[in-house]
Protein backbone atom coordinates (compact mmCIF):
# COMPACT_ATOMS: atom_id res chain seq x y z
CA UNK A 1 0.00 0.00 0.00
CA UNK A 2 1.02 3.79 -0.53
CA UNK A 3 1.05 6.12 1.59
CA UNK A 4 -0.70 9.53 1.43
CA UNK A 5 1.54 11.76 0.12
CA UNK A 6 2.92 9.32 -3.07
CA UNK A 7 0.29 10.32 -6.06
CA UNK A 8 -2.75 8.36 -6.64
CA UNK A 9 -0.99 8.08 -10.62
CA UNK A 10 2.91 7.63 -11.15
CA UNK A 11 3.90 7.64 -14.67
CA UNK A 12 7.89 7.95 -16.03
CA UNK A 13 8.58 7.14 -19.41
CA UNK A 14 5.41 5.96 -20.55
CA UNK A 15 5.09 4.76 -23.89
CA UNK A 16 2.52 3.20 -25.84
CA UNK A 17 3.32 1.32 -29.35
CA UNK A 18 0.95 -0.23 -31.87
CA UNK A 19 3.53 -1.70 -34.03
CA UNK A 20 5.52 1.16 -35.44
CA UNK A 21 3.29 3.48 -34.62
CA UNK A 22 4.20 5.77 -31.38
CA UNK A 23 0.95 6.52 -29.73
CA UNK A 24 2.54 7.66 -26.17
CA UNK A 25 6.07 8.58 -25.95
CA UNK A 26 7.74 8.90 -22.76
CA UNK A 27 5.23 10.88 -20.77
CA UNK A 28 6.20 11.54 -17.35
CA UNK A 29 3.11 12.61 -14.93
CA UNK A 30 1.82 12.86 -11.45
CA UNK A 31 -1.57 12.45 -10.71
CA UNK A 32 -2.02 13.63 -6.80
CA UNK A 33 -5.11 12.28 -4.25
CA UNK A 34 -8.36 14.39 -4.99
CA UNK A 35 -7.30 16.18 -7.75
CA UNK A 36 -8.91 16.53 -11.08
CA UNK A 37 -6.91 16.13 -13.98
CA UNK A 38 -6.99 16.84 -17.20
CA UNK A 39 -5.43 15.64 -20.51
CA UNK A 40 -5.81 18.04 -23.42
CA UNK A 41 -5.01 17.94 -27.19
CA UNK A 42 -6.48 17.61 -30.29
CA UNK A 43 -7.11 13.75 -31.88
CA UNK A 44 -4.71 11.62 -32.27
CA UNK A 45 -2.61 13.36 -29.32
CA UNK A 46 -2.29 9.92 -27.47
CA UNK A 47 -4.81 10.67 -24.63
CA UNK A 48 -7.25 8.23 -24.95
CA UNK A 49 -4.24 5.45 -25.33
CA UNK A 50 -2.64 7.50 -21.66
CA UNK A 51 -5.88 6.20 -20.08
CA UNK A 52 -6.49 3.14 -21.24
CA UNK A 53 -3.21 2.35 -19.72
CA UNK A 54 -4.68 4.29 -16.69
CA UNK A 55 -7.57 1.92 -16.44
CA UNK A 56 -5.44 -1.61 -17.67
CA UNK A 57 -7.57 -2.38 -20.85
CA UNK A 58 -4.26 -1.90 -22.59
CA UNK A 59 -0.55 -3.22 -21.66
CA UNK A 60 2.35 -0.81 -21.05
CA UNK A 61 4.44 -1.21 -24.14
CA UNK A 62 7.95 0.72 -22.28
CA UNK A 63 8.75 2.74 -19.34
CA UNK A 64 7.28 2.59 -15.17
CA UNK A 65 3.25 3.38 -14.32
CA UNK A 66 2.26 3.08 -10.68
CA UNK A 67 -1.77 3.37 -9.87
CA UNK A 68 -2.34 3.34 -6.51
CA UNK A 69 0.70 1.74 -5.55
CA UNK A 70 0.39 -1.05 -8.08
CA UNK A 71 1.51 -2.01 -11.27
CA UNK A 72 -0.78 -2.45 -13.96
CA UNK A 73 1.70 -5.06 -15.44
CA UNK A 74 0.69 -7.33 -12.51
CA UNK A 75 -2.41 -5.58 -10.21
CA UNK A 76 -4.81 -5.25 -13.13
CA UNK A 77 -7.70 -6.72 -12.07
CA UNK A 78 -6.70 -5.14 -8.08
CA UNK A 79 -6.44 -1.66 -9.80
CA UNK A 80 -9.42 -2.16 -12.26
CA UNK A 81 -11.35 -2.83 -8.77
CA UNK A 82 -10.39 0.46 -7.56
CA UNK A 83 -11.21 2.69 -10.66
CA UNK A 84 -14.21 3.69 -12.36
CA UNK A 85 -14.24 4.28 -16.36
CA UNK A 86 -16.44 6.72 -18.21
CA UNK A 87 -15.24 5.57 -22.04
CA UNK A 88 -15.36 8.03 -24.86
CA UNK A 89 -18.07 6.13 -26.94
CA UNK A 90 -20.99 4.37 -24.56
CA UNK A 91 -20.74 0.74 -23.99
CA UNK A 92 -23.74 0.21 -21.95
CA UNK A 93 -25.36 -3.05 -21.55
CA UNK A 94 -28.42 -2.64 -24.27
CA UNK A 95 -29.75 -5.66 -23.38
CA UNK A 96 -30.13 -4.94 -19.98
CA UNK A 97 -32.43 -2.07 -18.04
CA UNK A 98 -31.29 1.31 -16.92
CA UNK A 99 -31.28 -0.50 -13.33
CA UNK A 100 -30.02 -3.72 -14.59
CA UNK A 101 -27.23 -2.00 -15.96
CA UNK A 102 -25.83 -0.85 -12.75
CA UNK A 103 -26.90 -3.85 -10.57
CA UNK A 104 -25.41 -6.44 -12.88
CA UNK A 105 -22.26 -4.46 -13.40
CA UNK A 106 -21.70 -4.26 -9.37
CA UNK A 107 -21.64 -8.05 -9.46
CA UNK A 108 -18.37 -8.14 -11.55
CA UNK A 109 -16.74 -6.06 -8.84
CA UNK A 110 -18.24 -8.54 -6.25
CA UNK A 111 -20.55 -6.37 -4.54
CA UNK A 112 -23.82 -8.25 -3.15
CA UNK A 113 -26.88 -8.32 -4.68
CA UNK A 114 -28.15 -6.77 -1.76
CA UNK A 115 -25.92 -3.51 -2.00
CA UNK A 116 -25.63 -3.57 -5.60
CA UNK A 117 -29.84 -2.44 -5.11
CA UNK A 118 -28.51 -0.22 -2.31
CA UNK A 119 -26.20 1.30 -4.46
CA UNK A 120 -27.99 1.41 -7.79
CA UNK A 121 -30.99 3.24 -5.93
CA UNK A 122 -28.75 5.97 -4.67
CA UNK A 123 -26.83 6.52 -7.97
CA UNK A 124 -29.75 6.26 -9.88
CA UNK A 125 -31.41 9.86 -7.60
CA UNK A 126 -27.60 10.63 -7.72
CA UNK A 127 -27.82 11.09 -11.34
CA UNK A 128 -31.32 11.88 -11.65
CA UNK A 129 -32.62 8.52 -13.65
CA UNK A 130 -34.83 7.44 -10.62
CA UNK A 131 -37.61 8.00 -12.69
CA UNK A 132 -36.12 5.82 -15.66
CA UNK A 133 -34.58 2.58 -13.52
CA UNK A 134 -37.22 -0.09 -15.45
CA UNK A 135 -36.57 1.55 -18.44
CA UNK A 136 -34.22 0.32 -21.84
CA UNK A 137 -31.08 1.91 -22.44
CA UNK A 138 -31.91 2.50 -25.87
CA UNK A 139 -34.77 4.92 -25.29
CA UNK A 140 -32.34 7.18 -23.06
CA UNK A 141 -31.60 10.39 -24.36
CA UNK A 142 -27.82 11.05 -24.96
CA UNK A 143 -27.34 12.58 -21.73
CA UNK A 144 -29.23 10.59 -19.85
CA UNK A 145 -26.59 7.68 -21.40
CA UNK A 146 -23.86 9.70 -20.13
CA UNK A 147 -25.47 9.67 -16.81
CA UNK A 148 -25.56 6.66 -16.10
CA UNK A 149 -22.53 5.56 -17.91
CA UNK A 150 -20.87 8.02 -14.87
CA UNK A 151 -23.25 6.24 -11.96
CA UNK A 152 -22.08 3.24 -13.54
CA UNK A 153 -18.31 4.34 -13.06
CA UNK A 154 -19.56 5.26 -9.52
CA UNK A 155 -20.63 1.41 -8.63
CA UNK A 156 -17.49 0.20 -6.61
CA UNK A 157 -17.18 3.41 -4.93
CA UNK A 158 -13.98 3.96 -6.70
CA UNK A 159 -10.93 6.25 -5.89
CA UNK A 160 -10.08 7.25 -9.38
CA UNK A 161 -12.65 8.53 -12.08
CA UNK A 162 -11.25 8.11 -15.59
CA UNK A 163 -13.26 10.36 -18.06
CA UNK A 164 -12.82 10.12 -21.54
CA UNK A 165 -14.24 13.02 -23.22
CA UNK A 166 -17.24 12.80 -21.07
CA UNK A 167 -19.68 15.61 -22.62
CA UNK A 168 -18.78 15.35 -25.95
CA UNK A 169 -21.70 15.44 -28.30
CA UNK A 170 -24.08 16.85 -25.16
CA UNK A 171 -26.13 19.62 -25.48
CA UNK A 172 -25.52 22.76 -23.10
CA UNK A 173 -27.70 21.72 -20.43
CA UNK A 174 -26.34 18.37 -20.32
CA UNK A 175 -23.33 19.34 -19.79
CA UNK A 176 -23.55 21.78 -17.06
CA UNK A 177 -25.41 18.97 -15.31
CA UNK A 178 -22.87 16.57 -15.90
CA UNK A 179 -20.13 19.67 -14.68
CA UNK A 180 -22.15 20.08 -11.44
CA UNK A 181 -21.84 16.13 -10.67
CA UNK A 182 -18.11 15.73 -11.00
CA UNK A 183 -17.65 19.20 -8.88
CA UNK A 184 -19.28 17.38 -6.24
CA UNK A 185 -17.69 14.38 -6.18
CA UNK A 186 -14.56 16.39 -6.53
CA UNK A 187 -15.64 17.63 -3.24
CA UNK A 188 -16.19 14.02 -2.19
CA UNK A 189 -12.33 13.68 -2.51
CA UNK A 190 -12.62 11.37 -5.79
CA UNK A 191 -9.87 11.62 -7.89
CA UNK A 192 -10.93 12.80 -12.01
CA UNK A 193 -8.84 12.10 -14.73
CA UNK A 194 -10.28 13.90 -18.26
CA UNK A 195 -9.26 14.26 -21.38
CA UNK A 196 -11.19 16.78 -23.39
CA UNK A 197 -11.27 19.42 -25.97
CA UNK A 198 -13.21 21.67 -24.64
CA UNK A 199 -11.55 24.76 -23.25
CA UNK A 200 -13.92 25.56 -20.79
CA UNK A 201 -14.36 22.28 -19.91
CA UNK A 202 -11.12 22.25 -18.68
CA UNK A 203 -10.97 25.46 -17.05
CA UNK A 204 -14.07 24.42 -15.18
CA UNK A 205 -12.79 20.89 -14.10
CA UNK A 206 -9.18 21.07 -13.91
CA UNK A 207 -6.97 21.69 -10.91
CA UNK A 208 -3.85 21.01 -13.42
CA UNK A 209 -3.73 20.01 -16.72
CA UNK A 210 -1.14 18.82 -19.08
CA UNK A 211 -1.94 19.60 -23.25
CA UNK A 212 -0.54 16.62 -25.24
CA UNK A 213 0.59 17.04 -28.94
CA UNK A 214 1.89 13.94 -31.24
CA UNK A 215 2.02 11.70 -28.47
CA UNK A 216 3.94 13.93 -26.20
CA UNK A 217 3.58 16.29 -23.19
CA UNK A 218 4.19 19.72 -24.23
CA UNK A 219 2.97 21.95 -20.95
CA UNK A 220 1.48 21.46 -17.99
CA UNK A 221 0.47 23.55 -15.10
CA UNK A 222 -2.71 24.78 -13.53
CA UNK A 223 -5.33 26.43 -16.02
CA UNK A 224 -4.68 29.91 -14.85
CA UNK A 225 -0.48 28.90 -14.68
CA UNK A 226 -0.49 28.16 -18.48
CA UNK A 227 -2.19 30.89 -19.41
CA UNK A 228 -0.23 33.84 -17.61
CA UNK A 229 2.87 32.41 -19.01
CA UNK A 230 2.02 31.38 -21.94
CA UNK A 231 0.23 33.91 -23.52
CA UNK A 232 -0.54 37.50 -22.91
CA UNK A 233 -3.18 38.96 -20.48
CA UNK A 234 -5.86 39.57 -23.50
CA UNK A 235 -6.70 38.97 -27.34
CA UNK A 236 -8.16 41.26 -29.95
CA UNK A 237 -10.45 39.23 -32.13
CA UNK A 238 -10.73 41.11 -35.31
CA UNK A 239 -12.12 40.54 -38.93
CA UNK A 240 -11.24 42.42 -41.83
CA UNK A 241 -12.29 43.09 -45.44
CA UNK A 242 -9.82 41.46 -47.79
CA UNK A 243 -8.79 44.79 -49.06
CA UNK A 244 -8.45 45.62 -45.09
CA UNK A 245 -5.83 43.14 -44.92
CA UNK A 246 -3.99 43.59 -48.21
CA UNK A 247 -3.45 46.96 -46.82
CA UNK A 248 -2.55 46.37 -43.23
CA UNK A 249 1.45 46.69 -44.32
CA UNK A 250 2.61 45.66 -40.61
CA UNK A 251 0.39 47.52 -38.77
CA UNK A 252 -1.41 44.56 -36.50
CA UNK A 253 2.22 43.62 -35.43
CA UNK A 254 3.09 47.26 -33.94
CA UNK A 255 -0.57 47.11 -32.26
CA UNK A 256 0.43 43.57 -30.65
CA UNK A 257 2.86 41.58 -29.24
CA UNK A 258 2.02 38.59 -30.84
CA UNK A 259 -0.74 37.76 -34.10
CA UNK A 260 -2.09 34.32 -34.67
CA UNK A 261 -3.63 34.27 -38.34
CA UNK A 262 -7.17 31.88 -38.46
CA UNK A 263 -8.78 31.18 -41.39
CA UNK A 264 -11.66 33.94 -41.03
CA UNK A 265 -10.20 36.18 -38.36
CA UNK A 266 -6.71 37.83 -36.76
CA UNK A 267 -6.39 37.23 -32.66
CA UNK A 268 -4.52 39.52 -31.32
CA UNK A 269 -2.35 38.96 -28.14
CA UNK A 270 -1.81 41.78 -25.88
CA UNK A 271 -1.74 43.26 -22.57
CA UNK A 272 -4.76 45.95 -23.29
CA UNK A 273 -7.03 44.84 -25.82
CA UNK A 274 -8.52 48.30 -26.15
CA UNK A 275 -5.53 50.27 -26.26
CA UNK A 276 -4.29 48.26 -29.27
CA UNK A 277 -7.52 48.47 -31.19
CA UNK A 278 -7.78 52.22 -30.45
CA UNK A 279 -4.17 52.26 -31.91
CA UNK A 280 -5.62 50.72 -35.10
CA UNK A 281 -8.81 52.90 -35.79
CA UNK A 282 -6.73 55.75 -35.56
CA UNK A 283 -4.00 54.83 -37.97
CA UNK A 284 -7.47 54.27 -40.79
CA UNK A 285 -7.77 50.68 -39.95
CA UNK A 286 -11.43 49.64 -40.61
CA UNK A 287 -12.94 46.26 -39.12
CA UNK A 288 -15.51 44.25 -39.76
CA UNK A 289 -16.27 43.39 -36.15
CA UNK A 290 -13.74 43.61 -33.62
CA UNK A 291 -13.84 41.82 -30.19
CA UNK A 292 -12.16 42.09 -26.44
CA UNK A 293 -11.34 39.28 -24.48
CA UNK A 294 -9.65 37.71 -21.87
CA UNK A 295 -7.28 34.71 -22.82
CA UNK A 296 -8.08 31.19 -22.62
CA UNK A 297 -7.36 27.93 -22.37
CA UNK A 298 -7.58 27.98 -26.13
CA UNK A 299 -5.36 30.56 -26.73
CA UNK A 300 -2.86 28.54 -24.90
CA UNK A 301 -3.48 25.50 -26.95
CA UNK A 302 -3.12 27.46 -30.40
CA UNK A 303 -0.23 28.56 -28.96
CA UNK A 304 1.92 25.46 -27.90
CA UNK A 305 0.35 23.24 -30.51
CA UNK A 306 -0.04 25.73 -33.45
CA UNK A 307 -3.33 24.81 -34.72
CA UNK A 308 -6.96 24.83 -33.37
CA UNK A 309 -8.18 21.87 -31.22
CA UNK A 310 -11.49 20.45 -33.26
CA UNK A 311 -9.81 19.81 -36.84
CA UNK B 1 -14.74 -17.00 -9.62
CA UNK B 2 -15.14 -14.51 -11.71
CA UNK B 3 -16.21 -16.11 -14.87
CA UNK B 4 -19.34 -16.88 -12.94
CA UNK B 5 -20.22 -13.09 -13.07
CA UNK B 6 -19.97 -13.15 -16.78
CA UNK B 7 -22.10 -16.54 -16.99
CA UNK B 8 -24.65 -14.53 -14.47
CA UNK B 9 -24.76 -11.64 -16.40
CA UNK B 10 -25.79 -13.26 -19.77
CA UNK B 11 -28.52 -15.42 -17.60
CA UNK B 12 -29.84 -12.03 -16.59
CA UNK B 13 -29.96 -11.08 -20.30
CA UNK B 14 -31.45 -14.32 -21.26
CA UNK B 15 -34.19 -14.06 -18.46
CA UNK B 16 -35.69 -10.97 -19.95
CA UNK B 17 -36.18 -13.10 -23.51
CA UNK B 18 -36.55 -16.31 -23.18
CA UNK B 19 -40.31 -16.73 -23.86
CA UNK B 20 -39.97 -15.88 -27.36
CA UNK B 21 -37.72 -19.08 -28.27
CA UNK B 22 -38.57 -21.84 -25.65
CA UNK B 23 -41.93 -22.96 -27.83
CA UNK B 24 -39.89 -22.71 -31.08
CA UNK B 25 -36.68 -24.68 -29.32
CA UNK B 26 -39.60 -27.11 -28.25
CA UNK B 27 -41.80 -27.74 -31.43
CA UNK B 28 -39.71 -27.32 -34.00
CA UNK B 29 -37.75 -30.79 -33.33
CA UNK B 30 -41.22 -32.37 -32.23
CA UNK B 31 -42.48 -31.15 -35.30
CA UNK B 32 -39.38 -32.29 -38.02
CA UNK B 33 -38.66 -35.65 -35.89
CA UNK B 34 -42.11 -36.89 -36.48
CA UNK B 35 -42.17 -36.01 -39.57
CA UNK B 36 -38.69 -37.94 -40.11
CA UNK B 37 -40.50 -40.68 -37.99
CA UNK B 38 -43.92 -40.95 -39.47
CA UNK B 39 -42.60 -39.99 -43.24
CA UNK B 40 -39.96 -40.44 -44.65
CA UNK B 41 -38.77 -43.13 -41.81
CA UNK B 42 -41.69 -45.15 -43.30
CA UNK B 43 -40.40 -44.62 -46.41
CA UNK B 44 -36.85 -45.77 -46.06
CA UNK B 45 -38.44 -48.63 -43.95
CA UNK B 46 -36.14 -51.55 -42.99
CA UNK B 47 -33.46 -50.70 -45.32
CA UNK B 48 -32.52 -47.44 -42.68
CA UNK B 49 -28.59 -47.92 -41.67
CA UNK B 50 -28.32 -49.19 -38.31
CA UNK B 51 -31.57 -51.10 -38.92
CA UNK B 52 -33.62 -49.76 -35.99
CA UNK B 53 -35.45 -47.26 -37.78
CA UNK B 54 -34.67 -44.00 -39.40
CA UNK B 55 -35.70 -42.16 -36.66
CA UNK B 56 -33.59 -43.52 -34.56
CA UNK B 57 -30.43 -42.93 -36.85
CA UNK B 58 -31.21 -39.34 -37.87
CA UNK B 59 -33.11 -37.91 -34.59
CA UNK B 60 -29.22 -38.54 -32.19
CA UNK B 61 -27.12 -36.82 -35.43
CA UNK B 62 -29.49 -34.01 -35.33
CA UNK B 63 -29.14 -33.64 -31.62
CA UNK B 64 -25.46 -32.92 -32.24
CA UNK B 65 -26.24 -30.99 -34.87
CA UNK B 66 -28.89 -28.61 -33.21
CA UNK B 67 -26.00 -28.00 -30.63
CA UNK B 68 -23.53 -27.16 -33.30
CA UNK B 69 -25.70 -24.27 -34.56
CA UNK B 70 -26.64 -22.96 -31.16
CA UNK B 71 -23.32 -22.92 -30.84
CA UNK B 72 -22.39 -21.30 -34.13
CA UNK B 73 -24.98 -18.54 -33.60
CA UNK B 74 -24.45 -17.76 -30.81
CA UNK B 75 -20.11 -17.09 -31.65
CA UNK B 76 -21.00 -15.22 -34.62
CA UNK B 77 -23.38 -11.85 -35.03
CA UNK B 78 -24.12 -11.49 -31.08
CA UNK B 79 -20.49 -12.26 -30.10
CA UNK B 80 -18.96 -9.49 -32.60
CA UNK B 81 -21.92 -7.08 -31.71
CA UNK B 82 -20.40 -7.78 -27.40
CA UNK B 83 -16.56 -6.72 -28.61
CA UNK B 84 -17.59 -4.31 -31.21
CA UNK B 85 -21.17 -2.45 -31.96
CA UNK B 86 -22.20 -2.52 -28.62
CA UNK B 87 -18.31 -2.79 -27.36
CA UNK B 88 -20.10 -4.89 -23.91
CA UNK B 89 -16.99 -6.50 -23.33
CA UNK B 90 -15.08 -3.29 -23.25
CA UNK B 91 -17.07 -2.46 -19.98
CA UNK B 92 -16.93 -5.47 -18.61
CA UNK B 93 -12.62 -5.58 -19.27
CA UNK B 94 -12.92 -1.94 -17.14
CA UNK B 95 -13.81 -3.98 -14.10
CA UNK B 96 -11.90 -6.87 -12.37
CA UNK B 97 -12.63 -9.45 -15.32
CA UNK B 98 -10.02 -10.01 -16.99
CA UNK B 99 -10.15 -11.86 -20.55
CA UNK B 100 -9.95 -15.38 -19.33
CA UNK B 101 -12.27 -14.66 -16.95
CA UNK B 102 -14.69 -13.63 -19.91
CA UNK B 103 -13.86 -15.72 -22.15
CA UNK B 104 -14.74 -18.75 -19.57
CA UNK B 105 -17.68 -17.09 -18.41
CA UNK B 106 -18.78 -16.92 -22.12
CA UNK B 107 -18.06 -20.65 -22.81
CA UNK B 108 -20.01 -22.01 -19.62
CA UNK B 109 -22.82 -19.93 -20.25
CA UNK B 110 -22.83 -21.28 -24.58
CA UNK B 111 -22.64 -24.76 -22.43
CA UNK B 112 -25.73 -23.76 -20.41
CA UNK B 113 -27.37 -22.92 -23.54
CA UNK B 114 -27.00 -25.77 -25.37
CA UNK B 115 -27.96 -27.98 -22.29
CA UNK B 116 -31.57 -26.24 -22.65
CA UNK B 117 -31.60 -26.84 -26.41
CA UNK B 118 -30.20 -30.16 -26.55
CA UNK B 119 -32.04 -31.13 -23.61
CA UNK B 120 -35.20 -30.02 -25.18
CA UNK B 121 -34.48 -32.28 -27.97
CA UNK B 122 -33.37 -35.26 -26.33
CA UNK B 123 -37.05 -35.04 -24.50
CA UNK B 124 -38.23 -34.85 -27.86
CA UNK B 125 -36.71 -37.85 -28.51
CA UNK B 126 -37.37 -39.52 -25.67
CA UNK B 127 -41.33 -38.61 -26.04
CA UNK B 128 -41.30 -40.25 -29.77
CA UNK B 129 -39.69 -43.07 -28.43
CA UNK B 130 -35.78 -42.91 -29.34
CA UNK B 131 -34.02 -44.24 -26.71
CA UNK B 132 -33.52 -44.35 -23.35
CA UNK B 133 -32.96 -41.99 -20.25
CA UNK B 134 -29.23 -42.62 -19.08
CA UNK B 135 -27.78 -43.58 -22.67
CA UNK B 136 -29.76 -40.54 -23.87
CA UNK B 137 -27.56 -38.19 -20.90
CA UNK B 138 -24.70 -39.58 -22.25
CA UNK B 139 -25.85 -38.53 -26.21
CA UNK B 140 -26.61 -35.32 -24.65
CA UNK B 141 -23.32 -34.70 -23.29
CA UNK B 142 -21.69 -35.39 -26.24
CA UNK B 143 -23.54 -33.56 -28.50
CA UNK B 144 -23.18 -31.07 -26.03
CA UNK B 145 -19.20 -30.96 -26.23
CA UNK B 146 -19.71 -31.26 -29.98
CA UNK B 147 -21.00 -27.69 -29.59
CA UNK B 148 -18.47 -26.79 -27.19
CA UNK B 149 -15.88 -27.70 -30.32
CA UNK B 150 -18.11 -24.97 -32.44
CA UNK B 151 -18.37 -22.31 -29.78
CA UNK B 152 -14.28 -22.25 -29.28
CA UNK B 153 -13.89 -22.45 -32.66
CA UNK B 154 -16.17 -20.09 -34.22
CA UNK B 155 -15.38 -17.49 -31.56
CA UNK B 156 -11.65 -17.37 -32.46
CA UNK B 157 -12.68 -16.97 -36.26
CA UNK B 158 -15.25 -13.89 -35.05
CA UNK B 159 -12.58 -12.31 -32.64
CA UNK B 160 -10.31 -11.93 -35.77
CA UNK B 161 -13.52 -10.46 -37.80
CA UNK B 162 -13.87 -6.91 -38.70
CA UNK B 163 -17.21 -6.50 -40.21
CA UNK B 164 -18.87 -10.12 -39.65
CA UNK B 165 -19.31 -9.87 -43.33
CA UNK B 166 -17.32 -12.98 -43.56
CA UNK B 167 -20.09 -15.21 -41.38
CA UNK B 168 -22.19 -15.85 -44.43
CA UNK B 169 -19.19 -17.58 -46.07
CA UNK B 170 -18.59 -19.40 -43.26
CA UNK B 171 -22.51 -20.46 -43.03
CA UNK B 172 -22.91 -21.27 -46.63
CA UNK B 173 -19.55 -22.90 -47.10
CA UNK B 174 -18.39 -24.64 -43.54
CA UNK B 175 -21.53 -25.33 -41.27
CA UNK B 176 -24.24 -26.06 -43.95
CA UNK B 177 -22.06 -28.97 -45.64
CA UNK B 178 -21.24 -29.98 -42.62
CA UNK B 179 -24.73 -30.41 -41.70
CA UNK B 180 -25.33 -32.49 -44.78
CA UNK B 181 -22.42 -34.61 -45.09
CA UNK B 182 -20.66 -35.55 -41.95
CA UNK B 183 -22.76 -38.55 -41.38
CA UNK B 184 -25.58 -36.69 -39.86
CA UNK B 185 -28.39 -37.95 -42.53
CA UNK B 186 -26.21 -40.87 -44.01
CA UNK B 187 -23.41 -42.87 -43.71
CA UNK B 188 -20.34 -41.24 -45.11
CA UNK B 189 -19.67 -44.45 -46.65
CA UNK B 190 -22.25 -43.25 -49.02
CA UNK B 191 -19.90 -40.49 -49.87
CA UNK B 192 -17.39 -40.41 -52.87
CA UNK B 193 -14.10 -42.06 -51.65
CA UNK B 194 -11.94 -39.07 -52.14
CA UNK B 195 -14.30 -37.24 -49.62
CA UNK B 196 -14.44 -39.60 -46.25
CA UNK B 197 -11.29 -38.34 -45.26
CA UNK B 198 -12.48 -35.07 -45.48
CA UNK B 199 -15.96 -35.88 -43.40
CA UNK B 200 -13.88 -37.83 -40.80
CA UNK B 201 -12.02 -34.58 -40.40
CA UNK B 202 -14.75 -32.70 -39.17
CA UNK B 203 -15.61 -32.64 -35.38
CA UNK B 204 -19.34 -32.89 -36.19
CA UNK B 205 -18.95 -36.52 -37.57
CA UNK B 206 -17.07 -37.60 -34.18
CA UNK B 207 -20.20 -36.11 -32.54
CA UNK B 208 -22.54 -37.36 -34.27
CA UNK B 209 -20.78 -40.96 -33.72
CA UNK B 210 -21.15 -40.67 -30.10
CA UNK B 211 -24.60 -39.04 -29.76
CA UNK B 212 -26.27 -42.13 -31.77
CA UNK B 213 -23.55 -44.50 -30.48
CA UNK B 214 -25.47 -43.83 -27.14
CA UNK B 215 -29.03 -43.32 -28.18
CA UNK B 216 -29.15 -46.36 -30.01
CA UNK B 217 -26.93 -47.77 -27.70
CA UNK B 218 -24.60 -49.35 -30.59
CA UNK B 219 -21.28 -47.68 -28.73
CA UNK B 220 -19.07 -49.36 -26.22
CA UNK B 221 -17.24 -46.87 -24.16
CA UNK B 222 -14.14 -48.16 -25.24
CA UNK B 223 -15.09 -47.26 -28.82
CA UNK B 224 -15.92 -44.18 -27.49
CA UNK B 225 -12.80 -42.90 -26.75
CA UNK B 226 -10.87 -41.68 -30.14
CA UNK B 227 -13.81 -39.62 -30.65
CA UNK B 228 -13.92 -37.94 -27.73
CA UNK B 229 -10.13 -37.98 -27.55
CA UNK B 230 -10.34 -35.88 -30.97
CA UNK B 231 -13.39 -33.43 -29.90
CA UNK B 232 -11.10 -32.61 -26.51
CA UNK B 233 -8.39 -31.85 -28.57
CA UNK B 234 -9.83 -29.47 -31.18
CA UNK B 235 -11.27 -27.73 -28.49
CA UNK B 236 -8.24 -27.50 -26.24
CA UNK B 237 -6.99 -25.72 -29.85
CA UNK B 238 -9.61 -23.83 -30.29
CA UNK B 239 -10.08 -22.47 -26.70
CA UNK B 240 -6.07 -21.16 -27.25
CA UNK B 241 -6.69 -19.50 -30.33
CA UNK B 242 -9.95 -17.56 -29.76
CA UNK B 243 -8.21 -16.57 -26.21
CA UNK B 244 -5.55 -15.29 -27.89
CA UNK B 245 -7.98 -13.46 -30.54
CA UNK B 246 -9.51 -11.91 -27.49
CA UNK B 247 -6.79 -10.64 -25.94
CA UNK B 248 -5.24 -9.18 -28.77
CA UNK B 249 -8.85 -7.36 -30.15
CA UNK B 250 -9.62 -6.53 -26.52
CA UNK B 251 -6.90 -5.98 -24.88
CA UNK B 252 -3.72 -4.69 -26.95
Amino acid sequence: MQTASEPLIKARGLTKKFGSFVAVDAIDFDVHRGEAFGFLGPNGAGKTSTMKMIGCASPVTAGEMSVAGMSPRTHASQIKARIGVVPQLDNLDAELTVRQNLEIYARFFDISKHEARKRADELLDFVQLTEKAEAEVESLSGGMRRRLTIARALINEPDLILLDEPTTGLDPQARHLLWERLYRLKQKGVTLVITTHYMDEAEQLCDRLVVMDKAKIVTEGTPRQLIDSSVSKEVLELRLSDAQTASLDGLLEEASERIEKLPDRFLLYTEDGEKSLAFLHSRGVETLSALVRRSTLEDVFLQVTGRTLVE
Amino acid sequence: MRANRVFYRNARVYARTWRSGVFFSFFQPLLFLSAIGFGVGKLIGADAPGGRGYLAFLAPALLAAACMQTATFESTYPLLGKIQWRRTYEAILATPISVKDLFAGEIRWLAMRMLMVGGTFAAVMLLLGVGRTPWMAASLFAAILTGLVFATAISAFTARSKTGSEFNWLFRFVITPMFLFSGTFFPIDRLPEYLQPVAILTPLYHGVILARGFATETLTAYESVPHFAYLLLVFGAAYWLALRGFTKRLAS
